[in-house]
């Protein structure tokens, strides 16, 4: 889910940048690549460099195992479950090797209790997956923990199917 | 009097006319066992009047569940507050205690507004008051004349010209917003696309600190209302949540995540002087200053439940205060600071529940399932707390001893949710 939300995010970056240039007025001889640039984050290189930096960065890979984005918890539980190592550990490896990459891990609760006190539970889901990472290597200046409680729930319905959803650490790349 | 008021009218002049969506409407199910009889007759000159003095006043008296409206009859019609009357025919009708008055458009554009009290069982007059009040200021004095009515029958100060904080959600447009506590007069604070939770009024009720999720992340503001200035007091690294003001104004109880999990702070108004006050190895959230200033009342979970605890602002060693139940959060403290209102989860439901602090005799009072933001009336009878209709988040209020329960159902919001009641008027 949030896999296709960050390849959405590109794709309509990539987009941005090519209706940039589409809409600007400058002579067709000017060098309309620079504004591709910018808008991709990308240093040098033309529209088909942009193209393949998107596809070969592994983190706009739907494929690769950092495509999985959402840590789910069980209720009352704040620990990080093993089927969920492997993307944590995929994660780690990658910040690692990229430490300009900064992420926030954004916690959340389900609908049932306090504001305030749901706030602290999905502070605890946020903080349980921080601590995995560290575990990895990942530096503390790449990461941010923060809560969400149950004001942003991303299922809306009342029933256990939503709540399960909604008892998340979502790894959010800046 | 007249100048206190005056003081407390300018106070409300400061804050901006500004139109706000979210109105509300009173529901009353159920009322109190005990109720003064009381007659308000329509004042004199009232018809034309941007508002209806006598009707905001009825509608004060009857949903404070402690008055029950008599009829005042075709008689009335030419009643004012000096009217000489027939005690013991308004007797007679059921009237124990009458009100009347008068209206007059002054030059100037002001409304000169008189009452007066009488009590028909002993033949008295007991008082009557004028004021000179602005068009706009209509409805406060309406809410003055029943805090009148309120404090000589009852015998403690009335509530009806306090007023509320809460947050109102319509899709993803947050806004926190004031009212008078009847619901009326809305006037927007802050308008936001992202979350706003934890509104707090500051002792003087000039300024409210709440929580917005504006930048990303949950980061504490204080607004000061009459000037529309916002500072940042707490953003720091991680979460910045439960803002809480100290009695004196001078201070705020935060909860950080900066160092891990959810732990309580102290920090000066301004956002400067931050110190640590609570270390536990789990979540320590939703601080609250009794009223002497002595304790921060605050849940934890170090217990292995999330209980309610109580720390001396200077540090110490908390001391647990609740025991009955696995989830007892978020407390508020009454005025006089004997009584502990928190939501407490009983059988899988949500409720708001009332502790005793003298002999730790616990009452819930309410029977719903998602019952969230206890505070209390600055006169310590009533608690505004926020439910649900259905499936949207709705203001509503029960009185301490449990007979008064009211709904505030929005009329244009999705969700109204978080409500704060405001403190009496300090000028």
């Amino acid at each position: 889910m949030l896999n296709l939300n960050t390849t959405t995010k590109t794709a309509l970056l990539v987009c941005a940048g090519l209706i940039l240039s589409a809409c600007s007025s400058v002579p067709l001889d000017e060098p309309k690549v620079k504004i591709e640039d910018r808008s991709t984050g990308t240093s040098s290189g033309n529209q088909t460099q942009v193209t393949q930096t998107a596809v070969t960065d592994p983190l706009n890979d739907p494929n690769s195992p950092l495509a999985v984005r959402s840590i789910y918890f069980d209720y009352d539980s704040f620990v990080v479950k093993a089927e969920f190592n492997a993307t944590i550990s995929a994660h780690a490896k990658y910040l690692s090797a990229n430490p300009g990459r900064k992420i926030v891990l954004e916690g959340n609760a389900d609908e049932r209790g306090s504001r305030e006190y749901n706030l602290a539970l999905g502070q605890k889901r946020a903080e349980a997956v921080r601590k995995a990472l560290s575990a990895l290597g990942v530096t503390e200046g790449q990461m941010e923990a923060i809560s969400f409680g149950k004001e942003k729930p991303r299922a809306q319905g009342n029933d256990e199917a939503a709540w399960k959803e909604n008892r998340r650490a979502d790894i959010n790349y800046k | 009097m007249a100048k206190k008021l005056s003081a407390a009218l300018f106070g409300i002049l400061l804050l901006l006319p500004v139109w706000a969506g979210a109105q509300l409407r009173i529901e009353i199910s159920g009322v109190g066992k005990v109720q003064i009889p009381i007659a308000v007759a329509s004042f004199q000159g009232e018809a034309g009047v941007p508002q209806e003095i006598s009707a905001i006043i009825r509608a004060d008296l009857e949903g404070s569940g402690l008055f029950k409206l008599v009829d005042t009859g075709s008689s009335a019609t030419s009643l004012n507050e000096t009217t000489p009357v027939n005690h013991a025919e308004w007797k007679n009708r059921g009237a124990d205690t009458l009100v009347s008055g008068s209206i007059t458009k002054l030059s100037d554009g002001r409304y000169d507004v008189r009452f007066r009290l009488l009590d028909n069982v002993k033949e008295s007059n007991l008082g009557s008051l004028s004021y000179a009040a602005t068009p706009a200021l209509l409805r406060f004095t309406a809410h003055q004349i029943s805090d009148f009515i309120y404090q000589k029958l009852v015998g403690e100060a009335g509530v009806f010209s306090t007023r509320m904080a809460y947050v109102a959600k319509q899709g993803k447009r947050y806004e926190l917003l004031v009212t008078d506590i009847d619901g009326h007069n809305p006037q927007a604070a802050v308008l936001s696309n992202e979350p706003i939770i934890s509104p707090a009024w500051s002792p003087d009720s000039r300024k409210l600190a709440y929580v917005s999720f504006q930048t990303g992340k949950p980061v504490i503001y204080v607004r000061t209302l009459s000037t529309k200035e916002v500072i940042p007091v707490a953003s720091f690294k991680g979460s910045n949540s439960a803002p809480a003001w100290s009695p004196d104004g001078k201070q705020l109880a935060v909860v950080l995540s900066r160092s891990g999990l959810q732990q309580i702070y102290l920090i000066d108004a301004d956002g400067s002087n931050l110190r640590r006050l609570t270390t536990s190895n789990g979540i320590d959230t939703n601080p609250t200053f009794s009223p002497d200033g002595r304790h921060l009342y605050f849940t934890s979970d170090r217990g292995g439940s999330p209980q309610v605890y109580r720390v001396a602002p200077s540090g110490g060693e908390p001391e647990r205060v609740t025991f009955s139940g696995d989830y007892n959060v978020r407390p508020a403290i009454s005025p006089d600071g004997n009584m502990l209102a928190y939501v407490a989860r009983r059988d899988g439901r949500y409720r708001i529940a009332v502790l005793d602090l003298s002999n730790r005799n616990e009452r819930v009072l309410t029977n719903s399932a998602n019952d969230d933001s206890p505070s209390f009336a600055p006169n310590g009878r009533f608690i505004l707390y926020e439910t649900k209709n259905g499936r949207a988040d709705t203001l509503a209020i029960v009185s301490l001893d449990g007979t008064l329960h009211k709904t505030l159902p929005s009329v244009n919001a999705t969700d109204t949710r978080d409500p704060v009641w405001g403190p009496f008027f300090k000028y």
